[in-house]
């Protein structure tokens, strides 16, 4: 069944169809309708979960840590200073191996104030231990969103599933609302790896030593590092989970087949842009249009940003002669996240590095600064001519 | 056919987003794959002009930026032409589709097409409370505008103001769609 | 030209009524002082003045009697709410558009 809606309420109904247990959020503005739509759900009893208010997005997520570790599918959702409040719960829940969704309806972060969309929220934890999906249109989000479920719950790990606020939060468009019966074939039940039991007592995540111990069963237990260890390899094999469930995704439901990256026109372009969400989509046109002036150029999108998918990213874009990346964040102080990650997997992964295509930088849309798609055409145009814009923040009036 | 961009005008409160969804949907389950509807972000407060933008085309599209160039412009408040150019951009051939009480001989926006209705009055008539007109805007944007059969934009009114009123609601879309004077001004 | 010469490096908004545009537009309905019932009015002295304190958007002058600038005054509502006289009345804005129609 299609319905037109929000990006807000897609992801809503995403969550429901997986049948989250415990929503525990704090409002923020662009997040807030989606959280609104599971209380709805939830009070007129069409969604079996707990919803629990709370005073402050840190809280929200230390209900869902605490939910998910006594065996509950927990989710929340939030945007921008909002994540950031939360952000000592969001390395924990990584650390803590909690299977943990939650939604990021990018928004800019304070100061000074905003509340329209660039990535900076989600990009600045992108250092956290969790995996991180961008969504680029409604049915990406709630595909995106039940797969989520499952990508967590079969690592062990949180994920994030992150889309432009208000482009896409707060945006109407179609999309098709997967069969309840289709997701249980898809998704079931969560089968906790551990939960706490009241008859069996645990104490979790307390002080590791620096050292392994020996624990009182005489086991060989972690020290800090190997818990850390774990995670990292876990994250790096998560790449092939994410494929995976795709793969199983698209058994049941027919869509998606673009778990890492989404090329549009790359296979025989010299130039590709690079990025991430719905710019990606945006940016499709200025191809079209820069096509029909003659360039061979594509945009690929990042669909899974953490783990990285060095391979799969430079695959895609080995042979191209130049590769623009276009951001709505940045690792202050140096350039897009995206773009330096970008460099490293290309150095990584062409085994000639001479033939590397150039990489330049772009930033774009930055606290909700309108990405006119003719601004778009623009800068590369200037690009493909071999001169970048200065300063390379698009439409900027300094 | 390529895209329709039909830019709407109204006021926070005003209903200007639900009535551009209904037709988004009607559009939609006739075959209209692409269609998307952007509202304006941030300034969505009681009272605020505000605008959202409707685009509508056979193939899903892929850029969600405000419409710069619209086809048509559906402006839900007359009082809203003194506060905003809400021409601004129309096409050549555009069409302007404006609730008023005023005649169409009122107004000059240069040679485009216009649309007029008393859609307060009107829905008044079909015994809506004052100020609903966004369900009745949407029958004088289909008497100029014939892109989906009525009927079915009819049935979507009523589907959408199920339990508010969709009887009075789909009878003010069509009181105005039979109210609607079409003319170039 | 752009805003590199503005002179400070962050965002400053100072006291003061149009810092965010024109805010009149906003409006539903319009805070209408009856100068009958008005304190300072009535008195002719500076005297109570809750409208002026309690603006959120500075609006209401400190003068005898009060004043309200239009151009800014969103239509909030806490003069009306917060007058000891109930000297402010909110009229629905419509009114006062189609009478300027004439």
């Amino acid at each position: 069944m299609h319905v037109i809606e929000t990006g807000n309420v897609a992801a809503a109904l995403g969550v429901r169809l997986a049948g989250a247990q415990v929503v525990a959020a704090y409002p923020i503005t662009p997040q807030t309708p989606l959280t609104e739509k599971l209380s709805e759900l939830i009070e007129a009893g069409e969604m079996d979960a707990r919803y629990v208010p709370v005073e402050s997005e840190h809280s929200a997520l230390a209900v869902c840590i605490a939910a998910s570790s006594a065996g509950a599918r927990a989710f929340t959702a939030t945007s921008a200073n909002g994540l950031l409040y939360m952000h000592e719960q969001v390395h924990w829940a990584a650390g803590a191996r909690l299977p943990i969704v939650m939604c990021v309806a990018n928004r800019a972060v304070g100061a000074p104030w905003n509340i329209w969309n660039d990535h900076q929220d989600s990009i600045s934890q992108r250092d956290t231990g969790w995996i991180q999906i961008y969504s680029c249109d409604h049915q990406q989000i709630i595909d995106d969103t039940l797969k989520a479920f499952r990508v967590a719950e079969a690592t062990s790990i949180p994920v994030m599933v992150c889309y432009d606020g208000y482009l896409l939060s707060h945006t109407y468009m179609p999309f098709a609302v997967p069969e309840q019966e289709k997701v249980a074939e898809f998704l079931p039940p969560f089968q906790p790896a551990y939960a706490l039991d009241p008859s069996s007592p645990a104490n979790l995540n307390t002080v590791t030593l620096p050292e392994v111990r020996l624990d009182v069963h005489g086991e060989l237990a972690h020290g800090y590092m190997e818990i850390r260890y774990l995670l990292q390899e876990d994250l790096r094999n998560a790449v092939q989970v994410v494929e995976e469930t795709d793969a199983a995704y698209q058994e049941v439901f027919g869509r998606g087949g673009v778990p890492l990256v989404e090329p549009y026109r790359c296979d025989d372009a010299e130039y590709i842009v690079v990025g991430l969400g719905s710019l990606t989509y945006q940016l499709r046109d200025v191809v079209e249009t820069l096509r029909a002036e003659g360039h061979r150029i594509g945009v690929l999108g990042v669909r899974l940003y953490r783990p990285v998918p060095d391979a799969a990213i430079a695959a895609a874009l080995q042979g191209a002669h130049g590769v623009f990346v276009m951001e709505k964040a940045l690792s202050y102080g140096y350039e897009g996240a995206l773009c330096s990650d970008l460099k490293s997997a290309l150095y990584d992964h062409l085994p000639d590095k001479s033939e590397a295509p150039f990489v330049k930088g772009l930033i774009a849309g930055i606290g909700g600064r309108e990405i006119r798609t003719a601004d778009l055409a623009d800068a590369l145009r200037s690009g493909l001519a071999g001169s970048i814009p200065d300063p390379n923040w698009i439409a900027i009036q300094l | 056919m390529p895209m329709t961009e039909i830019r709407w005008h109204g006021r926070g409160g005003q209903g200007a987003i639900t009535a551009s969804k209904i037709v988004a949907t009607a559009a939609f389950d006739n075959g209209f794959t692409g269609a998307v509807m952007i509202p304006t972000f941030g300034t969505e407060r009681r009272g605020a002009p505000i605008f959202s933008s409707l685009k509508i085309a056979r193939e899903k599209i892929y850029d969600l930026s405000p419409i710069e160039t619209p086809d048509i412009v559906v402006v839900l408040d007359h009082l809203l032409l003194d506060e905003v150019d809400v021409a601004k951009g129309l096409k050549e051939d555009g069409l302007i589709v404006l609730n008023t009480p005023k005649p169409l001989s009122a107004y000059d926006f240069g040679g485009v097409r216009l649309a007029v209705a008393d859609v307060n009055a009107l829905s008044a008539e079909a015994g809506l409370p004052p100020g609903r007109v966004n369900s009745g805007i949407i029958g004088a944007l289909c008497r100029a505008f014939d892109i989906v059969p009525f009927e079915a934009v009819l049935a979507e009114i009523e589907a959408e103001f199920d339990g508010k009123k969709p009887k009075a609601n789909a009878e003010a879309a069509r009181l105005a769609y039979e109210n609607t004077t079409v003319g170039v001004a | 030209m752009g805003t590199r010469g503005y002179r400070y490096k962050t965002s400053h908004s100072l006291p003061g009524p149009g810092d965010g545009g024109n805010t009149g537009s906003w409006r539903v309905e319009r805070p209408v002082i009856d100068l009958a019932r008005c304190t300072p009015a009535r008195q002719g002295k500076e005297a109570c003045f809750a409208c002026w304190l309690y603006c959120p958007d500075v609006v209401v002058s400190r003068t005898i009697p009060p004043e309200i600038d239009y151009e800014y005054c969103k239509g909030c509502g806490i003069c009306a709410e917060e007058c000891p006289t109930k000297a402010i009345t909110m009229v629905d804005e419509s009114v006062y558009h189609e009478h300027g129609e004439g």
